[in-house]
């Protein structure tokens, strides 16, 4: 999986789990949690959308990792390599 | 149904507060339990006096009652003489703004170290602590500001311009916003709190309160209509007190953590009140459930009581589950851990043994609600737990399962109501007013309070049986009320905010049983004719009712239907809903339009 292909999995991702996501008003490096109040059930959902989307497996030690939109797309792109 | 019973060593490294039930029982009585507490010096009862200005007073002051653990992990810590002084100084602060005995202030706030300064200075000022939860949306926020007749809002600048800023106009009660952390520079109507906070002197005088007066407002939710601000008064603290050391075995030299966010009436009899009158100290988490960070919160404050909720608890057995690998938390240090209760929503059995297996602590489950303001039924630290019960009444509380009428609630006669006398039949769950946490009305709805008594009861719409030994067992909702997350939500309140989108002509909502949440909110919507269903409008009204409800009231799936079940009266039928999302018989429909 290439960046750009990381990334949208991951905007993808987040807007299906947060329908009301603002995702153009977000920076790559901004904390999307806070920015797009996710709660615990949205971010769990979150990650299971993601991980299925994208058949990389996600632990809960990856949650550090997921905390913003390059981030997210870093922990995808190293783990298709 | 097999019950397992998880029995308890004869000596505990701390002797619980409870060891022989029925004795406790028989010998407790609320006036003694208020004895326990200190009273104004001048007379009265005043709950910030019990928690914070009384330690001080008895050699307490260098003592930790505050360990905040910020968003990044930084640690501080607010000492009991260092909490005197500051709501000391934020009750000198509303009295400089005009605030006074019986004004509302509210909160709309993280778990930040000056919500504490915020509650217990108002409680200080005589004034009426409102806290709302900062997942809320704009329309529940609103909402509750308008019936709570707001007077000062204390929030940040970034929870008050997404959810208040636009309204701010129509709320014309609303005196004074004070703005906590950076931005009121750049918010006009607004204060900063930094700012009149080292304005204000650190010492104040608590003016008298009586053990009556008004303190807190909890706002709950119905199956009909606007929410319901359930008031609670400051001899509610005498409550707090007794259930804390009974149903979580609170003892001074404690470390303890609710994990219940204050906006709710946990985190807030629990979170701050209760835990802070027994002079223990509270850790205070200001970031999101992680499960690492849970068990490093947990190791490296040496946690020893620990209060949370089943989804919670749920949600770290899906990252480590009983089968192990036990990595996670035996990579901190848990031994200073020992008891672990939970409230909120049933706690399944597989929760209470996952919690003896892989924290080597069993899980105490109880129960109570807004309305009855402390824990009513409980699991207690030196008694066996029977596991998937909510245990026995506490000491001081009288409960009864009342046989039900035809819409699920209790069945009341000519005034009358009857008790299940059989063990194991499931019915309403009644208890006797009398305690003094017992909530006094609801704001501005003398009807619906009324409405909450039966026949010298009051009726807590919980559905429960009681076995033979008088263990209570949780069975189900009488009403159409949701619990998601342990969170109460009013489908009403979801189904109005869905009904203003133009595409949607009726709404129905229920909460669909979920593995982790409990239950989820899930709305069937019929559509406006002309209006066709589609998968981009499903997430566009999902978006719509996310914005205006926020994440902790809003719908998580739709589902479109255009033969919504109806009373002849034309009420959407809820039970019917729910019936045929899980399958169940649908029961007696004579009710249903069309059907007779």
């Amino acid at each position: 999986m290439n960046r750009t292909e990381a990334l949208d999995a991951v905007k993808e991702s987040i807007a299906q789990a947060v329908p009301d996501a603002d995702l153009a008003g977000l920076g790559l490096d901004d904390p999307f949690r806070d920015a797009l109040e996710m709660d615990s059930l949205d971010f769990l959902g979150f990650i299971e959308i993601l991980s299925e989307r994208t058949g990389v497996r996600i632990d809960d030690e990856d949650t550090p990792r997921l905390t913003t939109l390059s981030g997210s797309a870093d922990l995808l792109v190293a783990r298709t390599e | 149904m097999p019950r397992e019973t998880i029995r308890k060593e004869a000596a505990p490294p701390v002797t619980p507060h409870l060891t022989d039930y029925e004795q406790a029982r028989s010998d407790f009585t609320w006036s003694q339990a208020r004895g326990a507490l200190a009273g104004l010096p001048g007379g009265g009862l005043n709950i910030a006096y019990e928690a914070v200005d009384r330690h001080t007073g008895q050699g307490r002051a260098d003592k930790p009652a505050l360990r905040c653990v910020s968003r990044d992990d930084t640690v501080s810590t607010v000492t009991y003489g260092e909490l005197a002084r500051r709501t000391s100084r934020f009750a000198n602060v509303l009295r400089s703004l005009g605030v006074g005995r019986g004004d509302r202030v509210f909160t709309l706030l993280g778990r930040c170290p000056e919500l504490y300064t915020v509650v217990l200075g108002t409680l200080k000022n005589a004034g009426v602590l409102c806290p709302l939860f900062p997942a809320f949306g704009p329309d529940p926020v609103e909402q509750r500001l308008r019936l709570g007749d707001a007077k000062v809002l204390v929030t940040t600048a970034t929870l008050y311009h997404r959810k208040v800023a636009e309204r701010r106009r129509s709320l014309t009660g609303l005196e004074h916003v004070v703005i906590v952390g950076p931005g009121a520079a750049d918010l006009p109507g607004t204060v900063s709190f930094d700012e009149l906070m080292s304005a204000a002197p650190d010492t104040f005088t608590i003016p008298p309160t009586a053990p009556e007066d008004m303190a807190l407002v909890h706002f709950t939710s119905g199956t009909t209509g606007t929410p319901k601000g359930a008031v609670h008064v400051h001899e509610a603290v005498v409550a707090h007190y007794a259930t804390a050391a009974y149903a979580l075995d609170l003892h001074p030299e404690d470390v303890y953590w609710c994990t219940a966010d204050p906006g709710w009436v946990t985190g807030m009899s629990y979170g701050v009140i209760a835990p802070l009158v027994h002079g223990v100290t509270v850790v205070v988490d200001e970031g999101d459930y992680e499960a690492r960070r849970w068990y490093r919160i947990l190791g490296e404050q040496k946690v020893t009581v620990w209060y949370t909720a089943p989804t919670a608890l749920r949600m770290l057995m899906r990252v480590t589950p009983r089968e192990g690998p036990y990595d996670l938390p035996r990579s901190y240090d848990l031994s200073a851990l020992r008891f672990i209760a939970s409230v909120g929503e049933p706690l399944n059995p597989e929760a209470v043994v996952w919690g003896r297996d892989v924290l080597g602590l069993p899980v105490h489950d109880n129960w109570w609600q807004t309305e009855t303001g402390c824990i009513m039924i409980a699991n207690f630290a030196g008694c066996d737990i029977r596991v998937g019960s909510m245990g026995r009444p506490l000491p001081g509380i009288e409960a009864a399962v009342l046989r039900q009428g035809e819409d699920g609630r209790a069945l009341v006669v000519d005034g009358k109501v009857r008790e299940v006398e059989s063990h194991d039949v499931s019915g309403e769950l009644a208890l006797r007013p009398g305690w003094p946490s017992m909530f006094r009305g609801y704001l501005h709805d003398k009807e619906r309070y009324e409405a909450a008594f039966a026949d010298g009861w009051y009726l807590t719409g919980d559905l429960v049986r009681r076995d033979a030994d008088g263990w209570y067992w949780f069975v189900g909702r009488a009403d159409d009320v949701i619990k998601s997350a342990g969170h109460l939500i009013g489908p009403f309140e979801v189904e109005s905010a869905l009904m203003e989108h133009a595409a949607v002509a009726e709404a129905g909502v229920i909460g669909r049983p979920d593995p982790v949440a409990g239950n989820v909110v899930k709305a069937f919507v019929s559509l406006r004719p002309g209006i066709e269903p589609s998968a981009e409008l499903e997430r566009e009204l999902l978006a719509f009712a996310r914005r205006r409800l926020g994440p902790a009231v809003a719908p998580r799936e739709i589902a479109f239907d255009e033969n919504l079940p109806r009373t002849r009266s034309g009420k959407v039928m809820r039970r019917l809903l729910r019936a045929r999302e899980l399958g169940l018989p649908v029961g007696d429909l004579s009710t249903l339009e069309g059907s007779a």
